[in-house]
């Protein structure tokens, strides 16, 4: 086994029995990014130089015989949404193509304090807008498992890298299921966490009540290790939950005995994959078998949460990015006034979708409209959150499919943004609830592609998620590698 | 037809807190730019603001001044505009849940009271200083100097229950004043920590209904504002006796023409979109919080007025004057704490104290004569030691040199002369040189002992005991 194919709790044991050396690993993953990435396409900044100097300091830190953190010296990557000191944060837009932030996002800060060594930054659609990486304004990441199909989105490039071994774990941001799609695309481990439960700060806004920070895995320790390192309250964020995080690793338990799994049947409607469908209804009956319960659920709002988000989201979106206006950073467009100025540096700066967005935004937003559909959508948004208060009052998770489909190919959906949008009908209801979600893989269709499982929660209910995962996970055998098929 | 003036008044006033209201920045006056500065307050991608408990302590201690009713639950708001002020390209601010609501201030106009009321009273983020190279019209560039961004600001929504421009700046007055009492803002116009916009419209006298209002802006000063006013009544009732119709619109005023002129139209008005700020939570006050900030106000200039005339028997005008400023009005109390004398005390006050301090530019709480100073002067003037009209020479030394007034009066030999065989020789001496006055004064002309005394002040160089030259001279003649 190659150093880069390790999870980082294996890495972790390994460097502090100094079977292995911090800068090894780098080197490893590095060498491995070299040769691979330009066909994944995963990074839009790698941070070679930076890495070996963490990696250093861990190594010597392991000299002196001082205790490392579990994520100390492990290669990582970043979404790069995420504010990086130093480093370029594009957003994979071109209006922040050459923004270097001054400051560390607070989840940055925590992994500096660990120790992480930063392999780069990675691919997304622009503003996060997207389920793809097509909307990225560089290049498409495409899916370790067949080059030829996207690795979905927004965090294609994290589940991407983590998948092709091109880093051990990975930070997404989740808005509509942006850690979880990708995730299930790409055959890793991704956790959207309680809205509130990982600090904002420093995480270029999409859509502000919505997003949230969260790990891409290989396996779900790692997730558990991840989420441990970033999560807690942070006093940047007003909206970060003021209560200590528990050691989430302590949830690593392989035991559902008892378990209440509520199976909503508006997520299995059809025109769903049947191999998917089938894939997920496995799952739950391995959990069964382990001594769950499962049972048909309602969610009645299903169907009206993602018009819902796509007036929320837009109408934050679109104040959000108000400040990309050319003038105190970012790109700009000339003009010969302000007004010029400003015209030009939003035509040239976005991409069509996030264009889109902000329209779809501003509409929701202008007055005569806001109640129609602003103040409507929150009601919706409210109704949604009720279904899942009240099927949390009998169930203990509740299991979907992540995705409708396995990983379709590039190009194949970017006609129809309704089509594209559909990718995160699974998804989105978890972030308008801002309730935890966690997606694994529970099975590959016929061409190898891999199906993602997603298992729900009430709000802090992260610890379940993890036993179950991490149950599910010990008890079946869908943790592979990527065929690379193309490279 | 006899038109009735509408008023509504928009005052922003920037909060004194230390600082800003969604991060830790300095809110220090002056400071060179671009220096209070950090992540939030420039808007930078991925920072999230921080709302400052002081700024809200502020705005409940100015709700509560103003008689208004404090929100239990209250929240912040984004108002989207695009300007290069604004680095956020919104302004975070409150919409339909101010923290404070439904209050009042009475004014005084001719000699009657009259009680304005006030909307609302909410927080928001300032915004930014637009700094141009040459003149805003001759300059093709800007630069942006965003100290200013972020400061916490109160804006202050009146009912239009203003009549007259001169009602306006009377309310003006009263609010800076209570302002500057309960210690939230230090309304300087002149460096923008109080800003004014006002509404304006006319209607039928008697009429109850509202006529098309104008909104009138960048008024620099209270006398601008009475001034703009004056000029924006007079030109609405121009149009309307033409049979014209007022337009809705913004005007600005022109302070160098003295004319408002039109900036935008209703139809050009924003549309700022305003919805609850995510990145923000409710804002939720316990009653506990707002009886903690009511039993830490201090006395207001009404209840302080009421106790100078009550308790000092000031005069209603002497009163008015001396609290008009909590500064004036501690250096007031100050004062009388150590020499019981009300009516001369507000008379040194309001005479010799203003016209120093107005000629210098100074602020009573920079004055040289300290209340200690001020006082002994008083008792010496008192005990007689020195007469009105040396105290007068003393006072201007004293704010000269900040030296003690005993100090000044010894070095100087101001000691009033009381000694009457030492008067006495000087009487006899004019009564002796001026023998046409001497005769005058016998023959009727009362009015002929003034030059007399005079002379005698004069010999004296005026240290003589006025009354006691007036009682010799006239038992010598
Ligand atoms: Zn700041």
């Amino acid at each position: 086994m190659k150093l880069y194919e390790y999870t980082a709790h294996q890495l972790h044991t390994m460097l502090t029995e100094k079977k292995v050396s911090a800068r090894e690993l780098a080197e490893s993953t590095l060498q491995r990014v070299r040769n691979l990435d330009e066909n994944i396409k995963g990074y839009v900044t790698v941070t070679a130089e930076q890495a070996l100097a963490q990696a250093k300091a861990v190594d010597e830190k392991i000299a002196r015989g001082e205790e490392i953190a579990p994520l100390a010296g492990i290669p990582m990557a970043i979404k790069d949404n995420i504010c990086t000191t130093g480093i370029k944060t594009t957003c994979s837009s071109k209006i922040l193509a050459n923004f270097v932030p001054p400051y560390d996002a607070t989840v940055m800060q925590k992994l500096q304090a660990a120790d992480g060594v930063l392999i780069g930054k990675t691919n997304l659609d622009e503003f996060a807008m997207g389920s793809s990486t097509e909307n990225s304004a560089f290049f498409t990441t495409s899916n370790p498992w067949d080059l030829e199909r996207v690795p979905g989105g927004s965090s294609g490039g994290s589940a991407a890298v983590v998948a092709a071994d091109e880093a051990v774990w990975a930070l997404g941001s989740d808005t509509g299921g942006s850690i979880r799609q990708p995730a299930a695309y790409c055959g890793v481990v991704g956790l959207k966490p309680t809205y509130g439960r990982v600090s904002r700060y420093g995480l270029i806004a999409y859509a502000s009540s919505l997003d949230q920070i969260g790990p891409l895995t290989k396996d779900v320790t790692d997730c558990a290790f991840v989420l441990k390192a970033i999560s807690g309250h942070d006093p940047k964020d007003s909206t970060s939950v003021n209560s200590a995080a528990p050691d989430y690793t302590k949830a690593l338990v392989n035991d559902v005995k008892g378990l209440r799994i509520g199976v909503p049947r508006e997520f299995f409607v059809a025109g769903m994959d049947e191999e998917v469908r089938a894939a997920v209804m496995a799952g739950i009956e391995a959990l069964v078998r382990q001594g769950a319960v499962a049972e048909e659920v309602s969610l009645p709002h299903t169907d009206y949460a993602m018009p819902a988000y796509y007036v929320i989201a837009p109408a934050e979106a679109s104040s959000n990015l108000a400040r990309y206006d050319g003038v105190s950073y970012g790109y700009r467009g000339e003009g010969d006034d302000i007004v010029a100025m400003y015209k030009r540096t939003r035509t040239e700066g976005f991409g069509a979708e996030v264009k889109r967005r902000i329209l779809l935004g501003t509409y929701a937003l202008s007055s005569g409209y806001y109640d129609a559909y602003y103040l409507k959508a929150l009601k919706v948004r409210t109704l949604v959150k009720q279904d899942y208060d009240r099927a949390f009052e009998k169930y203990d998770v509740l299991i979907t499919p992540t995705a409708p489909s396995a990983a379709f190919k590039i190009g194949e959906k970017s006609a129809d943004p309704i089509e594209l949008y559909l990718q995160d009908v699974c998804t989105i209801p978890i972030n308008l609830a801002g309730i935890p979600g966690i997606s694994l893989p529970c099975g590959y269709t016929r061409s190898g592609l891999p199906i993602g499982m997603q298992i729900i929660g009430q709000a802090f209910s992260e610890e379940t998620l993890l036993r179950v995962a991490y149950t599910f996970e010990q008890n079946t055998d869908f943790r592979r590698k990527p065929s690379l098929k193309g490279v | 037809m006899k038109y009735e003036i509408v008023i509504g008044l928009e005052v922003h006033a920037e909060l004194k807190t230390n600082s800003k209201i969604f991060c830790g920045c300095s809110t220090h006056f002056g400071a060179e730019q671009n220096t209070n500065v950090c992540p939030v307050c420039l808007g930078l991608p991925g920072s999230l603001p921080v709302l400052n408990q002081r700024a809200v302590e502020f705005a409940i201690r100015a709700g509560l001044a103003l008689n208004c009713e404090i929100a239990e639950f209250s929240k912040f708001d984004r108002k989207n505009y695009y300007y290069p002020d604004l680095p956020k390209d919104y302004q975070i601010s409150q919409y339909d849940l101010p923290v404070c609501k439904n209050g009042y201030l009475d004014i005084e106009v001719n000699g009657e009271t009259k009680r304005i009321g006030i909307t609302r009273i909410h927080l928001e983020e300032d915004a930014g200083k637009l700094v141009h190279p040459q003149t805003i019209t001759t300059s093709n560039y800007a630069y942006v100097d965003y100290n200013r961004t972020g400061v916490p600001l109160v804006e202050i929504v009146s009912e239009p229950d203003i009549r007259t421009p001169e009602e306006a700046r009377a309310y003006l007055t009263k609010l800076r004043s209570i302002l500057e009492y309960c210690d939230v803002s230090d309304c300087k116009m002149e460096e923008g920590s109080l800003r004014c916009d006002a509404n304006i419209s006319l209607r039928p006298a008697g009429a109850d209904y509202f006529g098309t209002k104008a909104e009138l802006k960048n008024m620099n000063s209270f006398k601008a504002v009475q001034k703009g006013l004056e000029y924006e009544a007079m030109r609405q009732e121009d149009v309307l006796a033409d049979g014209g119709a007022i337009r809705q619109e913004t005007r600005t005023w022109d302070e160098a023409r003295g004319v408002t002129l039109s900036m935008r139209s209703k139809e050009q008005a924003h549309d700022y979109r305003y919805f609850p700020d995510p990145d923000l939570v409710p804002l939720l006050i316990s009653r506990e919080q707002v009886e903690e900030v009511r039993t830490s106000l201090p006395e207001l200039p009404d209840a302080r007025k009421d106790r100078l005339v009550e308790q000092d028997g000031l005069s209603s005008y002497d009163a008015e004057v001396i609290t008009a400023s909590r500064a004036v009005a501690d250096y007031y109390d100050a004062v009388k704490k150590l020499v019981d004398d009300p009516k001369t005390i507000a008379n040194w006050i309001m005479g010799d104290m203003m016209k120093q301090l107005n000629t210098r530019g100074l602020s009573i709480t920079a004055s040289p004569v300290t209340p200690v100073h001020l006082a002994e002067m008083i008792q010496l003037l008192n005990k007689g030691t020195i007469s009105g009209k040396i105290a007068k020479n003393v006072f201007e030394e004293m704010f000269v040199s900040g030296k003690k007034p005993a100090e000044i009066v010894k070095e100087q030999g101001l000691v009033q002369i009381s000694d009457e065989s030492a008067i006495i020789a000087i009487v006899e001496q004019v009564i002796a040189a001026n023998p046409q006055s001497v005769a005058d004064f016998r023959a009727g002309k009362e009015k002929a002992i003034g030059f007399l005394v005079g002379q005698v002040m004069k010999q004296s160089k005026g240290r003589a005991n006025p009354e006691m030259v007036n009682k010799l001279l006239k038992e010598r003649l």
